[in-house]
């Protein structure tokens, strides 16, 4: 999604490298190429390129990414902002 | 004279048509999608077409344009492409018809088996984000259909954009079969099943040409019709409010505020879809406020701008171009949740402060002038 570029320095997406074992997972389910897997470690190459899907983070056998997932759409957050966070919200 | 008539002449109405498919049953339907029926182990499996017929196209069309599209789906379960064996590979996708006929029409001359998860008619993507593609609902699937007993294999082929709903770790420990991420479109699968299920980079990114963002633009629209009744309700009611009622002035105040209105829905739901790449500003409510702000001067064009009615349909077109740009957010393949939510803080208390202005110069301005 080169073409496309959005907000930057928002991403919730974290990594802690000392639990990757470089399976490559993280790879192959993310559609916008954040991750790269060097010498047995998985790195963030494209940090504000990552849209918090959370594919990563679902299917990473050892659990060393973490990212807050959610859907980045506004009538849905104006929902949570008035039913709060555990409401069950009409959408898309 | 009697005369009997000729035997290829049908006595009345019309010829009679074939005779019915050995595969109907009394009581049951069968689906235009599907051929016939294979045999499987674990009993009998539709046989999907694998070209689109009419009625597809129709409900495709129809989907598009936002009638009864969450009613759109396929009975969840599995269904045979081709002549599938026990060696044969499974693909995994939604009961979202659209998703269904987009996967089929890509299997011409492939044996494959297809498991249809109930993801309540949703597609792929939009269903892994609310977990209904997701890893129970698999799990649950492929045991309901007995897969285990109809292939030798334990591999399950799934579209790359459900990995957000499906944890493949999870999947095979529970049922025994390992996940397999396919490319994201399924135009790529046939390669991808004949190069052994290895998938170039290119069928692992996203894109958003022109054309995947012109099909979004009917939905969008159709999504704002209902509040776009209420909307013009309220611009009648605010029309006639005046220190003296006039219906000519009235009626006229309504079509010009009414258009603002239409042209801002056009601006942020149309235009910024479509100009995406060119607009600056990566933020969505920029890029709707300035196209608001170039449809809001058209449509005021020939009117004196130093009116107070005039900048508030300037204004009106602007806000709602802006708001509808932000909401448009939803569809792209690139907005995170955290972006949406900064710029949401940002956009909407100036959408907010821009239409009390609008509604301060619309209705106050019949007083003071």
């Amino acid at each position: 999604m080169n073409d496309f570029r959005y907000l930057p320095g928002v991403s919730t997406l974290r990594l802690k490298e000392d639990l990757c074992i470089g399976c490559g997972a993280c790879v192959e389910v993310c559609p916008h190429q954040v991750f790269s897997v060097n010498e047995s470690k998985a790195t963030i190459v494209d940090l504000d390129g990552c849209m918090e899907c959370g594919a990563c983070a679902l299917n990473c056998p050892v659990a060393a990414i973490t990212v807050s997932p959610g859907v980045g759409c506004a009538s849905y957050i104006i929902q949570t902002w008035i039913k709060g966070k555990g409401a069950v919200i009409e959408c898309c | 004279m009697f005369q009997p008539k000729p035997d290829n002449e049908p006595c009345c109405g019309s010829p009679p048509g074939p005779p019915s498919s050995p595969d109907e049953r009394p009581g049951y339907r069968l689906c235009s999608f599907v051929e016939r029926f294979v045999a499987t182990p674990e009993g009998v499996t539709p046989q999907v077409k694998t070209r689109l017929g009419l009625r597809d196209w129709l409900g495709t069309l129809r989907a598009r344009l936002g009638i009864r599209r969450d009613h759109y789906r396929v009975a969840p379960g599995l269904y045979a492409a081709g002549s599938p064996c026990a060696d044969s590979p499974v693909l995994v996708t939604a009961n979202y018809k659209l998703s269904f006929d987009v996967l089929r029409r890509e299997l011409t001359g492939a044996n494959v088996w297809i498991v249809v998860l109930d993801t309540r008619g949703v597609n792929v993507w939009c269903a892994a984000g609310k977990k209904t593609f997701g890893t129970d609902e698999l799990i649950d699937r492929v045991k309901a259909v007995g897969l285990a007993r109809i292939v030798n294999h334990r591999e399950l082929v799934l579209p790359q954009l459900g990995a957000p709903g499906v944890d493949g770790n999870r999947v095979r420990k529970t049922c025994g079969f390992k996940v397999v991420w396919g490319p994201i479109r399924a135009r790529d699968l046939k390669k991808f099943l004949d190069s052994g299920k290895q998938a170039e980079p290119q069928m692992r990114q996203l894109s958003f040409s022109l054309g995947e963002r012109l099909v979004l633009v009917p939905v969008e629209l159709s999504l704002l019709v209902t509040p776009s009744l209420w909307i013009v309700l309220a611009i009648v009611v605010l029309s006639a409010v005046g220190p003296t009622f006039s219906l000519a002035l009235t009626w006229l105040r309504v079509v010009e505020m009414t258009m603002a209105y239409a042209v801002g829905v056009v601006s942020g739901a149309v235009v910024v879809p479509l100009m995406l790449p060119w607009l600056p500003w990566r933020s969505f409510y920029l890029k709707g406020g300035l196209v608001g702000l170039v449809g809001g001067l058209a449509v005021t064009l020939g009117r004196g701008v130093g009116e107070s009615r005039v900048l508030a349909m300037i204004l009106v077109c602007m806000t709602v171009s802006s708001y509808a740009a932000m909401n448009f957010t939803g569809a792209t393949p690139y907005a995170s949740p955290s972006g949406v939510e900064k710029e949401m803080r940002r956009g909407i208390p100036l959408q907010v402060v821009a239409l009390v202005i609008a509604l301060a110069l619309w209705v106050g301005g019949r007083f003071w002038s």
